[in-house]
């Protein structure tokens, strides 16, 4: 068949597939760390961990769990993904500025 | 290869999503429009973090919010993530019985994330008289997870639009791209959500 002429040898499918494999292994890993991630932020505040640094440690395992989510899920440590991160970056200034100005202007 | 090919692992292009110049286009307008929720949930959290302590002397964030359910919900929407992770391993592939299983299986978490939000906000309104119009903090309150709760519900019918579409189709450099972004769209919900459980929820509770 004419076809056959576009096809891939067979140990390129089967390198392709090895690579979906490793990828997906990682992004099993990835959802491990995010689940015991939970736990943690759960559990402070369920068993009341009483310290002045609950607060920042909350928005830190927030913050790391969406990077994985991010990065991994959403393939952003892929490559061909500068345009992505030029435009995620620039959104999440403009609402780190967007939460600090509403934050600040009605506490102030 | 014309895009109505069927994919099939023989003459597969190696990321179908980005094999042409229209699913780059959506692959990239796509991303352009996840930056832009990022700022449009920014305001609606920056409002939220702005009025929460606006309660009218009843019903603040730490006597209202139960966190047994919203771990329950966190749980079914985390996996929901993985799930549809799972549904794009096998489009790579092109398995798209597979493919379809899970985008299915994501579905199902996802109708069940929105029922107990359902169940949540009803729970308030005729539990504790707290609604949209209680106070400054109700209104934001329902706001942000409101919007939330219908950014699912969008989410679930895209998907649900998809599947449907494609059954006899099969997987295609067509329609590759159009299940890619759904699930990006599906892992933005995810990401959105993380910061509610955390601001909203977890940081109400700790007062």
């Amino acid at each position: 068949m004419a076809d056959q002429s576009h096809s891939k040898p067979v140990h390129h499918q089967e390198y392709e597939k090895k690579q979906h494999r490793e990828e997906m292994k990682q992004q099993v890993l990835t959802f491990a760390l995010m689940i015991l991630f939970t736990f943690i932020a759960f559990g402070m505040v369920i068993f009341e961990v009483d310290s002045y640094f609950i607060i920042p440690t909350l928005i830190i395992l927030a913050v790391v769990q969406v990077a994985f989510q991010l990065y991994y899920f959403m393939h952003m440590k892929n490559k061909g993904h500068d345009m992505v991160a030029v435009m995620m970056y620039g959104g999440v200034a403009v609402a780190a500025l967007t939460i600090i100005t509403f934050t600040s202007i009605i506490w102030w | 290869m014309s895009s109505e090919d069927v994919l099939n692992p023989k003459r597969m292009p190696h990321d179908p999503e980005k094999a042409t110049l229209e699913g780059r286009n959506k692959f990239l307008g796509f991303w352009f429009f996840l930056g832009g929720e990022t700022v449009l949930f920014a305001s609606l959290f920056g409002t939220y973090l702005a009025l929460n302590g606006s309660t009218q002397g009843e019903n603040t964030p730490e006597h209202l919010f139960g966190l047994e359910l919203v771990f329950i919900m966190t749980m079914l929407l985390l996996t929901s993530s993985l799930t549809s992770v799972y549904a794009m391993y096998h489009m790579k592939n092109h398995d798209f019985k597979k493919m379809q299983m899970w985008l299915g299986i994501t579905v199902v978490l996802g109708l069940g994330f929105l029922g107990m939000e359902i169940y949540e906000f009803y729970h308030y309104i005729h539990e504790y008289g707290f609604t949209f119009r209680s106070s400054a903090f109700g209104s934001a309150f329902y706001t942000l997870v409101g919007f939330h709760g219908g950014h699912v519900l969008f989410g679930l019918s895209w998907i649900v639009a998809l599947m449907l579409r494609n059954q006899k189709r099969g997987l295609n450099l067509y329609n590759a791209p159009k299940f890619y972004i759904a699930s990006l769209y599906w892992h933005f919900i995810d990401v959105v959500w993380v910061f509610i459980f955390t601001v909203v929820y977890l940081m109400g509770k700790v007062g």
